[in-house]
Order: structure tokens, then C-alpha cells, then sequence
């Protein structure tokens, strides 16, 4: 028998735990005006000038707001600046700025923040990895590479709501280049109180639609609205959180859960499943991405043997791959820009057309040109950074190649940043997997990486006239002569095949049917502020 | 005091090895798809020291080490690494506690209550769950886990980490102790059967004591020897976070950092991690080594 005083504290020990218990249940509970985004992985910083991966941006993007934006269908629309006027050689841009934008603590959002924000991104001592994309500017590439003080780019507050980018060429994409979070503008006495560390929470102003509110580092990051910001009456989302989720199986479970709106990743084998189950969930439009498996051109087998390259390129079954390896999350790819992309057509081989035998009877043809057969087969290295998806497509196409051709492929593989070096060193490598996402909507983006400096060349082919080409094309205002001019260098490098094409990106997202206003476009850009939460 | 002196050196070698070998992996924090501008390479490179010899930046590390400096992170700009570990480890730390008391508890009571009905029923029937619980890897109990309590029951959220909500613990601190709780009961019903038959426990038997008696005042303490040993180390390693755990039900603790790090060559967070564990390590022998002493005075430390 417990005595009276001991009774009624125990009385009141189990009334708070029951409240404890029971306040959780309730939290836990419709979570009102907030979207819920499965992010990805982490995004390691918030520094639009350094931020450099898929998710990291996608958060920027909310919080920041550069020149232009992209509306929810693709299209480049004003953002910061309300209108703009071209100079008719295409080499004056003049921006004029919405006199109502604020910053998230109310300041003005003049034309000196945008200055200092592509200064500031441009000056090599930021370390920006985009910098390069500043090259367009007038002195851009001498500032880039610290030839030049960051003062000299071409850019210019003409008054506090006139912007002046000065081009070195015409560059028909710069609109669009302006929504990239490169171009972003900084605020400078918050920049200049906290320098590197203006990104972080309680630290950073920020001119977009939201602000940041939290981060928890390997958890997340959590944005509200920013009251001051000069749409804010046409935003509707109160609250967004992006939730690191590296682990894309917990994703799903989460998204199924109904803790998540938005799920940017699921695991790829459970497509067919997700496509049963989940019906109109599954977002799935073209996206600026290509998968390729370039060849090392300096070595042996592939250097001078074209026939060779062209032989492997065509003895492999894209819509086998897409099918069966990719689960219809992508595109057959044949040539190098993909589908959608503006500034050129994307050219097309004729084996494009083709059907597969028709392309097999090719390639047993040019590989017995180039001097292969079965006694003497041809002996190949597929190379790739360790992943289960990397290993499987490696597999197939060495199937490939051994059913139709006979060839004798080895695989290696190796951990992400080891395998970066021997890529770019080009001294053991002969095919290695590759993939590039274009960071702007031009064609540019992909022709760029293959000119023979491009540091991201590693397969050491080289054309002269391709790289005359692309010159060519920066110099060009006549949006027709460029376009054939890039095109015709599309053609040069498909003739040449120093990559072997595998498939073109597909954006994949797992989409609530209570978020509202949520579009497919070719950048896969998604503002927070275009959506709404309805009928939860 | 004397001991955890000599702990020192032992930390020395590790920080050096530890430092030295994560320089031989080839690519380093700033190898990237996108290759940058050897320009801007050298300038971020020059930031963090990664221009000068390798023996310069390691008595650089030093010095600030010896100052309580780990550095910045390389991966987390804007970050240092003391600041990621303040962050990660409560979080760890909260998880790990809880499961170690849950596996102590649990693992403990059924280790007991196999040991007083060995070889029958009752004894086989735990023996055979913990070899269940060690054998099931965590990677496959927490999926199934978050499948069958929160798509679809939906009484538990699938992951995450709101503050320290601690229905977002349960899932975590049930998954990460469901092993503990399998190697505790062996082990303690192993220790315990041993004890049982010693000659002390006949005498109290003998006295006439309440098998209860005997067993919680008699024998307990004995038996726990073996567990004691094994609960330092494992309390190190649970406490500074499971790398699986913490993926799967999205928990920003310790244990993430270790793979993350080692996967993108942020050398500063690696090291901070790897002295940190080190560290604790030190610490928990020293603590187990403390509790042997008040549990037999024969091992008292002087």
C-alpha cells in the first residue's frame, strides 16, 4: 500500500508522462503550409557562388534570386530585374532593377549587390567551381584566371536600380545563365560582417522568396517565407524543408510514409513498381544530362581507329539498355547534345533510324575493317567508378560487344575520387563511363567540354576545326550562322566518335497529388514559391 | 591519472597514422566531376594549406591541434570541424545511450533468466533469439522496421530528426540495441552459469538465502565482469554513431561523418573524427577499468 503523498506524485508522474506521450502524436500530425522535399544529398554549403551540386542549388534557388528566373514550363522570365534592353550587336545588356525588391532584412536590392556578387564569384581566391561559366563577360577569362583584378569584369551599377553587363560576344544564352545561382547577388554589410561564413543561419540575407531558418548538418535545412521579398503575395508555401536523404530506399519508405511532398530520388529498381503503385506520382520529363563511355584516344586500342570506336558505338543495344538496365529512365542516345536542348537541332546519325540488326551488320563490317575477328579479337578495359548501377550497365555492354563482335572486355573499377584521377590522366584508361548535365540551356554546355583544353576532356581528342568552330559560334550576333555553325561542330565530333553515346537523362520526381503547380522543364528548376499545398 | 597519461602517446601515433594514410589515398577534398581552372585549383589549395610539404601541414595540424583547433572542414565550407562534431555527437550520443541502457536492461534480465533455466526450454528459446539478433544485420531489421511501422501502420515517422522528438528515436535506439541486446544475453548467461556453480554461491545457497537474493546480490556483480570488458569498446562505437543507422533513418549524428569524410577526402573532418573516437575510447577503458575495481576489489586501480 503506498502512502497518500507517494500516491498522488506517482499520480502526477503518469499525467506528464501521459502528456509527454501524447504532444508528439499530435505534432506529428498534417503539417499545414510547409512542403516536405526529399533533397538528395547534403547540400555542404549555401554560398550560391560555391554551391555546385544539383541539390545544394535547388535550396539556393529558393533563397536567393538572381537577374532572371525560369517559370515552372522552362521559360526564362524576369526575376530581380523587371525588364532589360539588348544592344543590337548583342554586347550591352542593361537591367533594370524592381525598385520593390528587398533583401530578407528589407533593405533595397540595388544594382552595387549584383556587381559585388559576380565580382565576388568570378575572383579565383572565392574558389568558385563555376566560375569559368563567367567567361562570356568582358574580361571574364583574364578575371577567372587572376590576370586581371576582379574589378575589370564587365559589370556595372549604372545607378542603384541600373545594372550594365559588358560581353566580350554575343551570348544568346545569358538570359538564361542568369538564373544560375553564379550570377546570384550578395549582400554586402552581411557579407562583409561574416566573409566566408554569410551562408549559415542567423548570418545570411537573402533576396528570394524564403530565408534560411535552420540547418542541421546530415539532417536539414529548413526555409521560411521571407516576408520582405516583392512577390511575396503570390507565394504561397509558408515553410520548406529539405530533408538530406542519401540513402534513396528510406526516401521512398518516407515518401510512402506521407512524411515527404516531394521526393527528388527513389532507387531506380523499383520504377515499375512505383509506376503500378503510384500512379501520376512519378514525374518524368527530358532533362539537360547525357551518359556516355568516352574513349581514351591517346592509347591503344582507340588511338587512330575510328572503325574501332564506331564498331563498339554501334554493336551496342540502347533500347536493350533503356529497357532493361535503366528502366525507362532514359533516353537511347546517339548523338551528343540531348533532345530539347536551344541553340542548335540536335544532330542525328542515320543509325539512329536504324533497327539494331542493320546497325550489328554495320559494326561487324567496320570491325572487321579495322582488322579484328574471332581468332584475333579485339581486347578492351571498361572502367567506372564503383556503383551498382555503373557495374551493371559495364556488364551489359561487355555482352554486348562479346555476343555481336567477340570482343574481350575487362572491367575495373574504382572508388569515386581515385577513378577522377586516372580519368584525367589518361594513361591507363581505354573506356571509361561518363555523364555531363548541362548548367544552362545551350548547346554550348555540352560542345564546350569536348574542345581540346577543356578540362574536361578526357578522352584527348582533339579537332581544329572544331575548336575554331566553337569560336566562331561566341563571336557570332546572326542566331542562324551560329546555329549552323554548332551544329556542324556537333557533326565533327559524331563523325570523329570519341565517346560511344549510351542515353539521355530523364528528370525523375515523386510528386504528392496535394502539391500544386509542380511542372516538368528541361532544367528540372523548381521554385518553391510556384507551388501551393491544396486539399492535404 | 597515470594511466590516462600514458593514453597520450598511443593518441600520437594514431593522429599521425591517421593523417599520413589519408594523404596516400590517391584524389583529394577538391577532385571534382567538374574539373576546376588550375587557377582557381591553386587559390582554393593555397586556402587550406594543401600547397605546402606534406611534413609542413602536418606540423601546422599539430600546432593547431595543440591549441583545441581541428580546423575547417574541407567538405563543409564555412564549417569547422569542432562545430560538426558539437553538432553530430549529441545526437549520436543520445541514440547510443538510450539503446546501451535498453541492450543492459533487456540483454541483461533474459541473459540472467536463461542462465537460472539452463539447458531447459526457457534457456534455449532466448539463446535462440539472440542468435537470431546477432546474425540479423541491421541493415535488413531497420528497413523492415520502417516498413511495417510507419507505411504501413504509419504509427512512427520513417526517419529523421526533429530536435530530439523522441518518437523519431524509437525506430533508431530499438535497431541499434537489437544486437547489443543478442550479445549481452550470451554473454551474461555464460558469465552467470559460471558464477553460479562457484562455491561462494553454494555457501549462500546454503545459508538459506532466496534464490533472488543470491542471484541479485551474490552472483550479479561477478558476472557482469565479462560484460564490463565488453561494454567499453562497444559503448565507444555506439555512442560515436552506426554509419547504417544513421543512413537509414536519416539521423544527423557522428557516424555519417566517418564514411563521408573518408569518401571525400575532407582530411581535417576524418582526423577530428578519428581523434575524437580515439579519444573516447581512452576514456571508456579508462571507465570500465575504474567500475572492475568497485565491482572486485582485487582489481582496484591505485
Amino acid at each position: 500500500m503506498l502512502s497518500d503523498p507517494l500516491r498522488k506524485r506517482v499520480r502526477h508522474g503518469l499525467a506528464c508522462l501521459a502528456l509527454v506521450l501524447a504532444w508528439p502524436l499530435q505534432a506529428a500530425g498534417p503539417a499545414g503550409n510547409v512542403l516536405r522535399i526529399g533533397n538528395g544529398a547534403e547540400p555542404q554549403t549555401l554560398d550560391p557562388h560555391k554551391t555546385e551540386t544539383v541539390d545544394g542549388s535547388r535550396i539556393v534557388r529558393d533563397l536567393c534570386e538572381g537577374l532572371t528566373n525560369v517559370s515552372p514550363t522552362g521559360q526564362t522570365v524576369p526575376g530581380a530585374a523587371e525588364r532589360w534592353q539588348i544592344s543590337p550587336d548583342g554586347l550591352e545588356y542593361i537591367f533594370f532593377l524592381r525598385p520593390q525588391a528587398r533583401w530578407s532584412n528589407g533593405d533595397p536590392v540595388v544594382a552595387e549587390d549584383f556587381v559585388a556578387g559576380l565580382r565576388r564569384a568570378a575572383d579565383p581566391k572565392t574558389g568558385s567551381s563555376y566560375a569559368q561559366m563567367l567567361e562570356p563577360l568582358l574580361n571574364g577569362p583574364e578575371v577567372v584566371t587572376g590576370k586581371k583584378p576582379p574589378e575589370a569584369l564587365g559589370v556595372e551599377a549604372v545607378d542603384d536600380h541600373t545594372l550594365l553587363l559588358r560581353l566580350r560576344g554575343p551570348t544568346p544564352y545569358l538570359l538564361g545563365m542568369l538564373s544560375h545561382t553564379t550570377t546570384f547577388p550578395i549582400h554586402r554589410p552581411s557579407f562583409a560582417r561574416h566573409g566566408d561564413q554569410f551562408a549559415r543561419p542567423g548570418h545570411m540575407v537573402c533576396n528570394g522568396a524564403y530565408m534560411l531558418d535552420q540547418w542541421v548538418v546530415q539532417s536539414h535545412v529548413r526555409l521560411k517565407r521571407n516576408r520582405y521579398y516583392w512577390n511575396n503575395a503570390n507565394t504561397h508555401i509558408d515553410t520548406v524543408v529539405f530533408y538530406s536523404t542519401e540513402d534513396v530506399n528510406s526516401e521512398l519508405k518516407a515518401y510512402r510514409a506521407g512524411d515527404l511532398d516531394w521526393a527528388t530520388g527513389y532507387p531506380a529498381v523499383l520504377t515499375p513498381w512505383i509506376r503500378q503503385n503510384l500512379k501520376g506520382e512519378l514525374k518524368m520529363g527530358p532533362y539537360l544530362g547525357i551518359s556516355y563511355f568516352g574513349y581514351n584516344v591517346t592509347r591503344p586500342p582507340f588511338k587512330d581507329n575510328l572503325k574501332l570506336r564506331q564498331a563498339l558505338s554501334l554493336a551496342i543495344d540502347r533500347d536493350v539498355i533503356v529497357d532493361k538496365v535503366l528502366y525507362t529512365l532514359s533516353i537511347p542516345a546517339y548523338g551528343w547534345i540531348p533532345p530539347g536542348t536551344e541553340g542548335v537541332v540536335p544532330q542525328t546519325p542515320p543509325e539512329a533510324k536504324w533497327t539494331q540488326a542493320q546497325r550489328l551488320a554495320l559494326a561487324r563490317k567496320l570491325y572487321a575493317e579495322a582488322g579484328y575477328s574471332q581468332d584475333n579479337p579485339a581486347e578492351v578495359e571498361i572502367r567506372y567508378n564503383t556503383s551498382e548501377n555503373n557495374k551493371r550497365m559495364a556488364v551489359v555492354v561487355a555482352a554486348m560487344w562479346k555476343q555481336w563482335l567477340g570482343v574481350k572486355s575487362t572491367l575495373a573499377n574504382e572508388e569515386w575520387k581515385v577513378f577522377l584521377n586516372t580519368r584525367k590522366l589518361k594513361k591507363k584508361t581505354e573506356v571509361f563511363r561518363s555523364a555531363w548535365i548541362g548548367d544552362y540551356n545551350d548547346a554550348t554546355t555540352f560542345l564546350d567540354i569536348m574542345h581540346s583544353t577543356h578540362g574536361q576532356n578526357d578522352t584527348g581528342w582533339g579537332n581544329p576545326r572544331y575548336d575554331a568552330l566553337l569560336a566562331m559560334a561566341a563571336a557570332e550576333t546572326d542566331a542562324g550562322r551560329r546555329r549552323a555553325m554548332l551544329e556542324e561542330a556537333e557533326r565533327i565530333l559524331l563523325s570523329e566518335l570519341p565517346y560511344i553515346p549510351l542515353t539521355f537523362y530523364v528528370s525523375k520526381n515523386l510528386v504528392k497529388p496535394w502539391v500544386k503547380q509542380w511542372q516538368d522543364n528541361i532544367l528540372d528548376y523548381h521554385y518553391s514559391r510556384d507551388m501551393r499545398i491544396e486539399g492535404y | 591519472m597515470r594511466r590516462l597519461l600514458a593514453s597520450i602517446p598511443t593518441l600520437l601515433v594514431l593522429i599521425t597514422l591517421a593523417f599520413f594514410m589519408m594523404r596516400i589515398a590517391p584524389g583529394g577534398p577538391f577532385d571534382k566531376e567538374r574539373s576546376l581552372l588550375p587557377e582557381i585549383e591553386a587559390a582554393i589549395n593555397a586556402a587550406y594549406h594543401l600547397d605546402e610539404p606534406l611534413w609542413q601541414q602536418y606540423l601546422r595540424y599539430m600546432g593547431g591541434l595543440a591549441r583545441g583547433d581541428l580546423g575547417p572542414s574541407f567538405q563543409y565550407a564555412g564549417f569547422s570541424v569542432t562545430e560538426l562534431i558539437a553538432q553530430g555527437f549529441p545526437v549520436s550520443l543520445t541514440i547510443g545511450l538510450l539503446s546501451m541502457l535498453l541492450a543492459l536492461l533487456v540483454g541483461g534480465s533474459a541473459g540472467i533468466w536463461a542462465a537460472m533455466r539452463q539447458n531447459r526450454l526457457g534457456d534455449w528459446s532466448v539463446m535462440t533469439l539472440s542468435m537470431a539478433g546477432i546474425s540479423l544485420p541491421s541493415y535488413v531489421i531497420a528497413p523492415l522496421m520502417i516498413l511495417l511501422f510507419a507505411v504501413t501502420l504509419h504509427w512512427l515517422p520513417a526517419g529523421g530528426w526533429e530536435q530530439g522528438r523522441y518518437l523519431d528515436m524509437l525506430m533508431p535506439v530499438l535497431a541499434l540495441a537489437l544486437p547489443q541486446i543478442a550479445y549481452i544475453a550470451r554473454l551474461m548467461r555464460g558469465s552467470m552459469i559460471e558464477v553460479l556453480r562457484s562455491n561462494f554461491i553454494r555457501t549462500a545457497r546454503a545459508k538459506g538465502l532466496p534464490e533472488r537474493q543470491v542471484i541479485l546480490r551474490h552472483a550479479l556483480k561477478p558476472a557482469m565482469m565479462p560484460i564490463l570488458s565488453f561494454l567499453g569498446p562497444t559503448a565507444a562505437g555506439v555512442i560515436t554513431g552506426s554509419v547504417v543507422i544513421e543512413q537509414i533513418f536519416g539521423i544527423p549524428g557522428l557516424g555519417r561523418y566517418f564514411v563521408q569524410a573518408a569518401i571525400n577526402r575532407d582530411y581535417t573532418l576524418v582526423l577530428g573524427v578519428v581523434i575524437f573516437y580515439g579519444l573516447l575510447i581512452v576514456l571508456f577503458n579508462f571507465l570500465v577499468d575504474l567500475l572492475y575495481g568497485a565491482l572486485d576489489p582485487r582489481v582496484r586501480v591505485e
